[in-house]
């Protein structure tokens, strides 16, 4: 059927060569993007050093780049969306690989995939002109006692932290909902009927797999948290983009990735373009840490965590 | 028995609570769609496809220019992720377990997670800036690296599903390795892969932080992949926040496009991996 070529050895020294010099692309992809942002960050790096990040004013007209705001911005809207995310990414995990009927199974993995497959653009549309008019109604009702308190002052915008967190939240789930899931579907069911044997109820069974699959789950957790970390679209348009570091939900402020959206294409001049590079550096360098621990967690629960549908990998990319 | 009715009754609470949240996670993403369709349908007609945007104040008009930009730079992403990722992800699943495979798997793994606003930076520093102009190149440039990892992961475990006889029954009749990969394994497992390629044409069509200053925009058309392009999202972008009656109406428009869009591939996916899921087992 296959007539013999001439060298078999060449053949297969060629065919490695072939696809292994493809793969070396990808890494040199992923390498390129670190020296890039390095090499047009330098100006920056050079002329503030650490202070960039130790300052709070942001001015570019006259030349001051502080970004503590925007760092600040992104870890606070981080953790609050996963502080809202993760108990009902949790609790879908735990309805769909251990009490779901198999029928409700698919539609409801089709859902939560869906969930994750509409554009980031989307979302902000909706929050913009759905989420943020209700958080403006929501602030308006706040009684005046808890005004006082330092998490809910500031005047009803509508825009700003909690608009953020909300929208962040809601896109998050999908994504550590899926990996706690699998995680879970590889938990051995001798573990569960384990727990029945010695008398269980269900739930006391699920906090047994629960408790086998710990650092998945913390690693499904983290990887959401990397996704919010670098969440673009959604979060510019709804974070009222305010360089101001406040523990008010109300208050608009700004993150790393927004920054970069609005300000990226209107750098005037070098040393304000290599600020925000330097910033989109940053960035890259913290989901990347985030991102390597949580497989970490994920790879440790054992190669057999590894998503043995293989389509099931596919959707794992925020539409940002 | 007190004790046992407590935790039974925890056990109850809790299966609730985890009912639930399911049913709090579906209500924003129905929410979603109920605006995405109830304000698109209104707004969407034939001129939305047809027409050119028209200057600010004029109400009317459409986004042919995007859709056909986005339908480009696209492509372009495609064409450049596409051999990318599959002949990398041939490598990971021929030399699966060598320490080259396990740094390609790491390298996409990483990628996958660099925020898409990183990578417009990334393409902004290696396509734009040296040739000081915005191109529909870049931002196809910027969708094909984000698709790279989506099809070498989709393709390396595709590969890896391939009965090992199929490739066996290959080489004892005298295939090289190469022969048998391209001619017996790929095919084997191309309907998953175009599956999976489609997805990810899917989600890196929804994608604007990549191109807000890498194809930047136009207002006119324009099919030169030198030139700064139109995309739909950006549009959409552009008129969410801008602050007039009908580009907002025109916003909504797209958007239920992008859905729509979004709504079709995942359809017909999940068609594909279910008719392929049978084929398996039967």
């Amino acid at each position: 059927m296959f007539s013999r070529s001439p060298n078999v050895r060449t053949d297969e020294v060629l065919f490695r060569a072939v696809t292994g010099a493809f793969a070396i692309l990808l890494i040199g992809i992923v390498a390129a993007i670190g020296l890039a942002l390095i090499s047009e960050s330098r100006l920056s790096i050079a002329q503030f050093g650490w202070s960039f990040w130790q300052t709070d004013v942001w001015d570019p007209v006259a030349g001051e780049f502080g970004a503590r705001p925007f760092i600040w911005g992104t870890l606070y809207s981080s953790v609050l969306a996963l502080l809202i995310s993760t108990p009902i990414a949790l609790g879908i995990a735990i309805f769909i690989s251990e009490l779901a009927p198999a029928s409700l199974k698919r539609p409801l993995v089709f859902l939560t995939e869906l969930l994750a497959a509409i554009p980031s653009i989307v979302y902000g549309l909706w929050g913009i002109f759905v989420l943020v008019p209700a958080v403006r109604q929501l602030q308006i009702a706040t009684p005046d006692w808890l005004r006082g308190v330092p998490l809910f002052s500031g005047p009803p915008l509508g825009v700003g932290m909690l608009s953020a967190a909300l929208i962040l939240a809601i896109m998050v789930i999908p994504f550590s909902s899926s990996v706690a899931r699998e995680v879970l579907k590889a938990v051995p069911q001798s573990q569960r009927e384990g727990a029945y044997a010695l008398g269980a109820t269900r739930w006391e069974a699920i906090r047994m797999a629960l408790f086998y699959a710990r650092t998945g789950i913390v690693g499904a957790i983290m990887l959401g948290f990397g996704r919010a970390l670098g969440e673009t679209m959604a979060v510019t348009m709804v974070i009222g983009n305010n360089p101001q570091i406040s523990a008010s939900l109300y208050a608009p402020q700004y993150t790393m990735a927004a920054v970069l959206a609005n300000e990226f294409a209107e750098a005037t001049n070098d040393l304000y373009l290599h600020a925000l590079v330097e910033i989109g550096m940053v960035l890259f360098i913290m989901t990347l840490i985030i991102n390597v621990i949580s497989r970490m967690f994920i790879w440790s629960m054992g190669r057999q965590t590894r998503p043995r549908r293989a389509l099931a990998h596919a959707p794992a990319r925020s539409a940002a | 028995m007190t004790r046992n009715h407590w935790r039974r009754a925890v056990s109850h609470v809790i299966i609730v609570l985890c009912g639930l949240s399911v049913v709090i996670a579906l209500i924003p993403l129905a929410l979603v769609l109920f605006y995405v369709v109830a304000q698109g349908i209104t707004s969407l007609n034939l001129s939305f496809f047809t027409e050119m945007p028209k200057p600010v104040g004029e109400v009317g008009g459409g986004m042919a220019n995007a859709i056909v930009g986005s339908i480009i730079v696209t492509l372009l992403g495609a064409m450049f992720a596409i051999p990318i990722g599959i002949m990398s992800g041939v490598y990971a699943a021929e030399y699966t377990g060598t320490r080259m495979a396990s740094a390609v798997r790491f390298a996409a793994d990483t990628l996958n997670g660099v925020p898409s606003i990183v990578i417009g930076v990334f393409i902004y520093s290696i396509a734009v800036l040296p040739v000081r102009r915005f191109s529909a190149l870049a931002g196809g440039l910027a969708l094909g690296v984000m698709m790279i990892p989506l099809i070498m992961r989709t393709t390396e475990e595709l590969l890896l599903l391939v009965p090992a006889t199929l490739r066996e029954g290959a080489l004892a009749l005298g295939a090289t390795r190469a022969r048998a990969v391209f001619t017996v394994v790929v095919p084997a497992a191309l309907p998953g892969i175009l599956t999976g390629i489609l997805l990810a044409l899917a989600r890196i069509a929804g994608e604007t932080a990549p191109l807000l200053f890498t194809a930047l925009n136009n207002r006119f058309f324009s099919t030169d992949v030198r030139q700064p392009i139109s995309t739909l999202t950006v549009q959409v972008f552009i008129y969410a926040t801008a602050p007039y009656r009908d580009w907002h109406r025109q916003a909504w428009a797209g958007a239920l496009v992008l859905v729509t869009m979004v709504l079709i591939c995942s359809l017909l996916a999940r068609v594909a991996t279910a008719r392929m899921e049978k084929l398996h087992r039967g």
